[in-house]
C-alpha cells in the first residue's frame, strides 16, 4: 500500500500581499520603461497568464494610454521544453500574440515561481521564433532560488528561501476558483514528507 | 498513446488530446517561422508501400517543422520488390535509427501487425492499410469540421449533434471507415450513401444510418457531406454501370449543389478530386468546400500525432 505524504502547508503570500506586490510591480515597470511605450506583457501558462492580465490592469489604471487587449497575451512553452523526454506527452496551451506583434516591443514575460530557469530558457527561444522583441523582461510573482542556468528576474514579488524537497504553491482564483480547497488567492509552502 | 493504429478503438480522451494539440500546431504554420524544436533529434521514416504524394508530403511536412529527421522509403525501389519481408524491412529501417514508422501498405491489418508483433520498438502510426482504415485523415475531418464551426474557440469542444453524410464507395474506403469510428466517437451521427453494390457486408452493425437517396440526404441539410472518390480500377468491375450513372445517384452534381448551396452543409472531399464525376466543378470551387483546408490541417494534425506519439514518455 502507498502510503500518503504527509503535507504541512504554511502560507507565505495572503490575497492582499499578492494584490500589493502586483501593484508595485506595475510601478516598477513603468518606472523602468518610462511609461507604456513598446510595452507588452506576455503571461506563461497557466498561472503567469491571470497574474499578467493582472498587471495589465493595474497598468492601464495607472497608465490610461495602456490598452490592456492590444498590449496583453499570453506564450506557451510546452514545445519549447528541455525535459519533454521525462513525461508524458502534454498537451500545449494557446500561445496569444496581440496582433501588433512583438517585434520591437517591450516584452515582459510574467510567470508565477521562478525555480530552475528552465521555464524561461524554453520561453526566450520560443519568443526568438515568434519575433524581435527591442528588450525582454521577466516578472515573477515569487523567486524561490535554486537556479540551473544563468537568469535572473527584474521584477520580483517575493524572495522565498526554500528547499528542494518544499514546494511552492499559488493558488488564483481565474485557475484555481473551481477548486474544493480553494478559499482565497494564496502562495503556500508545501513540506512534503514521505 | 503508443501508436495510431485506428480511430476504432482510438478513445474520446485521446481524439480530443490530438485536435486540442493540432489547434496548437496550426498557429504554428501560420507564423513566419513554421519550426518548433520539439522532436529535434528524431528520426520519421515514412514507408509507403502504396504510392501517395499526398499523404507522404503531409506527414514529411509535419515531422519536418517539429524539427525531425525524415527518411522516405520508396518500396519500389527497395529491397522490397527483392522478396524481402516486411519484418526485415522494418528492422533494418530501426537499425538505420528510426523512432516512429509512418507506414502505408496495401493489407488491411498491416499496421497492427507492426505494432503488435515485437519486430520494432518504434511508435507505429497508420498511414492507410488496404480497406480497413485511415486514422490520420478522419482527425483532419473531424479538425476541419470543428474549426469550420468554431474558429479560434474550436479547443474542448467535440462534433456531439452533428450530422454527416458520406458519400460513395463504402466498400473499399479506409476513409469512411476510419470517419464512421472517429466521427461516432466525437457524437456526430453518421449517415452513409451510395450504390448498394458499394456498402459493405455488415454495414448494419456499425454505429451508422443508411440512406440510397442522396437527394433526400441534402433536404435535411446536415452539417457536412463528405464526398468519396470514385477510383478509376473500381469503374472495370461491376459496382456501377457506368461513369454517368454513377453521377447521376450519387454524384453532388450542379443540381444537388444548388439544393445546398449557401446553406451551412460543409462539402468535404479527401482528394483527389475528380471533376464532373462524383463533384461537379461549381461545387468543387465553391467557399462551401473545404478540400484545401483539409490539406493545410492534415499537417497540423499529424504534427500533433507525432508530438504526442515521440515527444514524452508513452502512457497507457
Amino acid at each position: 500500500m502507498v502510503q500518503e505524504p504527509v503535507r504541512k502547508a504554511r502560507t507565505v503570500m495572503s490575497e492582499s500581499d499578492i494584490h500589493r506586490v502586483l501593484t508595485r510591480i506595475a510601478h516598477e515597470i513603468l518606472e523602468a520603461n518610462r511609461g507604456v511605450e513598446h510595452l507588452m506583457l506576455l503571461g506563461i501558462p497557466r498561472r503567469g497568464v491571470p497574474l499578467a492580465n493582472r498587471l495589465a490592469e493595474k497598468l492601464a489604471e495607472i497608465e490610461p494610454e495602456y490598452v490592456v487587449l492590444e498590449r496583453t497575451g499570453q506564450l506557451d512553452i510546452t514545445l519549447y521544453r528541455d525535459d519533454l523526454a521525462r513525461a508524458e506527452s502534454r498537451i500545449p496551451a494557446t500561445t496569444i500574440i496581440p496582433p501588433a506583434g512583438i517585434d520591437n516591443a517591450v516584452v515582459v514575460l510574467v510567470d508565477d515561481v521562478l525555480y530552475s530557469g528552465r521555464t524561461i530558457r524554453a520561453a526566450l527561444d520560443a519568443l526568438a521564433d515568434i519575433g524581435r522583441p527591442r528588450t525582454v523582461r521577466l516578472a515573477v510573482l515569487v523567486d524561490r532560488g535554486h537556479r540551473q542556468l544563468p537568469l535572473r528576474a527584474d521584477y520580483v514579488g517575493k524572495n522565498l528561501p526554500t528547499a528542494s524537497s518544499e514546494r511552492v504553491m499559488v493558488q488564483l482564483a481565474e485557475i484555481d476558483g473551481g477548486d474544493d480547497d480553494y478559499t482565497s488567492d494564496q502562495v503556500q509552502i508545501v513540506d512534503v514528507m514521505h | 498513446m503508443r501508436h495510431l493504429l485506428a480511430t476504432r478503438n482510438l478513445s474520446y480522451d485521446n481524439a480530443m488530446a490530438i485536435l486540442d494539440t493540432a489547434q496548437e500546431m496550426a498557429t504554428v504554420s501560420a507564423r513566419s517561422i513554421k519550426k518548433l524544436p520539439t522532436l529535434r533529434g528524431q528520426t520519421v521514416v515514412n514507408l509507403f508501400f502504396e504510392d501517395s504524394t499526398r499523404t507522404r508530403t503531409s506527414f514529411e511536412a509535419a515531422a519536418k517543422r517539429l524539427s525531425a529527421d525524415v527518411l522516405n522509403f520508396a518500396v519500389k525501389t527497395s529491397s522490397v520488390s527483392k522478396g524481402e519481408s516486411l519484418k526485415d524491412t522494418v528492422q533494418t529501417l530501426e537499425a538505420i535509427g528510426g523512432d516512429a514508422i509512418v507506414m502505408r501498405h496495401w493489407a488491411s491489418g498491416a499496421a497492427q501487425q507492426l505494432a503488435n508483433f515485437g519486430w520494432s520498438s518504434s511508435a507505429v502510426i497508420n498511414a492507410g492499410d488496404g480497406t480497413h482504415e485511415h486514422p490520420t485523415q478522419a482527425l483532419l475531418d473531424a479538425f476541419t469540421l470543428r474549426h469550420r464551426l468554431h474558429g479560434l474557440q474550436a479547443s474542448g469542444k467535440d462534433l456531439n449533434g452533428l450530422h454527416v453524410v458520406i458519400v460513395g464507395d463504402i466498400l473499399h474506403s479506409r476513409v469512411a471507415r476510419s470517419n464512421v469510428w472517429l466521427l461516432h466517437t466525437l457524437g456526430a451521427k453518421v449517415t452513409l450513401s451510395g450504390p448498394p453494390t458499394l456498402m459493405p457486408v455488415g454495414v448494419t452493425t456499425w454505429p451508422v444510418e443508411i440512406n440510397y437517396d442522396l437527394d433526400a440526404l441534402l433536404t435535411q441539410q446536415p452539417d457536412a457531406i463528405m464526398m468519396l472518390r470514385v477510383q478509376a480500377e473500381r469503374m472495370s468491375g461491376d459496382f456501377f454501370p457506368s461513369a454517368a450513372e454513377y453521377t447521376r445517384g450519387w454524384g453532388l452534381t450542379n443540381d444537388r449543389y444548388k439544393t445546398i448551396e449557401g446553406a451551412g452543409t460543409l462539402i468535404m472531399h479527401p482528394g483527389p478530386m475528380n471533376r464532373g464525376l462524383e463533384i461537379s466543378a461549381a461545387a468543387a470551387d465553391s467557399a462551401q468546400n473545404t478540400a484545401l483546408e483539409q490539406v493545410a490541417n492534415g499537417v497540423s494534425v499529424r504534427m500533433a500525432v507525432l508530438y504526442l506519439l515521440l515527444a514524452g514518455q508513452p502512457g497507457q
